[in-house]
């Protein structure tokens, strides 16, 4: 009985598990769960960083790099978002490269809401302030940023299709505005 | 909407993504233990409240998360340019007069009015 109880509380569920919404300009999706880390290293590390990752960690601004479902989003000149869709332990992956680094294990944290469509951007830009033309922000473009009050993480995963990370405690209201948005942009 | 250059972005983003953060080139004391409550009180309080060019920190919070510093003009909200932390105070003498031109003050604008 004890084992049960045990198993009940180990369920994990999605903090927007079951919502979906949007328009046909720009569908909403909630994310499968992945693991993600927060990653700080100097540029003397990056290299063996991304030998353990297996991809180049990107440092340009608002670039990022991915490899079978696995992403690095540039964040700022010494700060990553790594992001794995096959919920691989990214935190062991990176303390097998030997070198200074911080590491902290977000994929709790954030979730992440997908806007796909035509009019994905213009959903977007609904709270976001951003200049998300493919000139600007092409495809693989990523940057931290603000969705009217709340902080968050947009990747650009193919031309109508953006991958927005949130904390969990803020998507509810991202995603309710991102709803709204969806709407108009349909207009 | 103000659009302010991150110098580590590279590019101009929404005033919405900074955050002011207190004036610029302001150096810690390293002898703070032997200061007088005076020199402390300077150092640690006592701010210019300029009118006109000031040098500022800015942080790009809701971006790369850097802190970097900004000559801004107080009156006209005019970023006259951006640079990195640890960089030295900018010579402007060359941004200044095409600036002041197109600054409109409350005096040039308003004040003579009748
Ligand atoms: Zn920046």
């Amino acid at each position: 009985m004890a084992d049960l109880i045990g198993a009940e509380l180990a369920t994990r569920t999605l903090p927007l598990s079951g919502f979906h919404g949007g328009s046909a300009a720009a569908a909403l999706s909630v994310a499968a769960p992945a693991t993600r880390i927060s990653l700080r290293a100097k540029p003397d590390a990056v290299a063996a960083l991304s030998g353990a990752l297996g991809l180049s960690l990107p440092t340009k601004a608002k670039t990022s790099a991915s490899s079978n479902g696995r992403h690095a989003l540039w964040l700022g000149p010494d700060e990553w978002l790594v992001i794995d869709e096959n919920e691989a332990d990214l935190i062991a992956a990176v303390a097998s490269s030997n070198m200074l680094h911080s590491a902290t294990d977000i994929s709790h944290r954030n979730t992440a809401i997908i806007v796909k469509g035509r009019g994905a951007a213009v959903a977007i830009n609904g709270g976001c302030p951003q200049d998300l033309s493919l000139a600007a922000f092409p495809v693989g473009a990523c940057s931290r940023t603000v969705l009217a009050k709340a902080e968050i993480v947009l990747l650009r995963t193919a031309e109508d299709t953006f991958r927005v990370e949130c904390w969990r405690s803020f998507s509810p209201y991202v995603s309710t505005l991102l709803a709204e948005a969806a709407e108009d942009a349909g207009n | 909407m103000l659009l302010i250059y991150c110098p580590y972005c590279e590019e101009e983003r929404s005033e919405l993504e900074f955050r002011q953060a207190g004036d610029a080139h302001i150096a810690r004391p390293t002898n703070m233990t032997e200061m007088t409550d005076e020199d402390f009180e300077a150092f640690f309080f006592l701010r210019d409240n300029v009118k006109g060019l000031t040098f500022e920190r800015w942080r790009h919070l809701n971006g790369c998360g850097r802190f970097f510093n900004a000559a801004r003009d107080t009156v006209s909200d005019k970023f006259l340019t951006t640079y990195k932390a640890g960089l030295p105070r900018p010579d402007l003498s060359t941004l200044r007069p095409a600036t002041e031109a197109t600054v409109e003050t409350y005096e040039a604008t308003e004040s003579n009015a009748k």
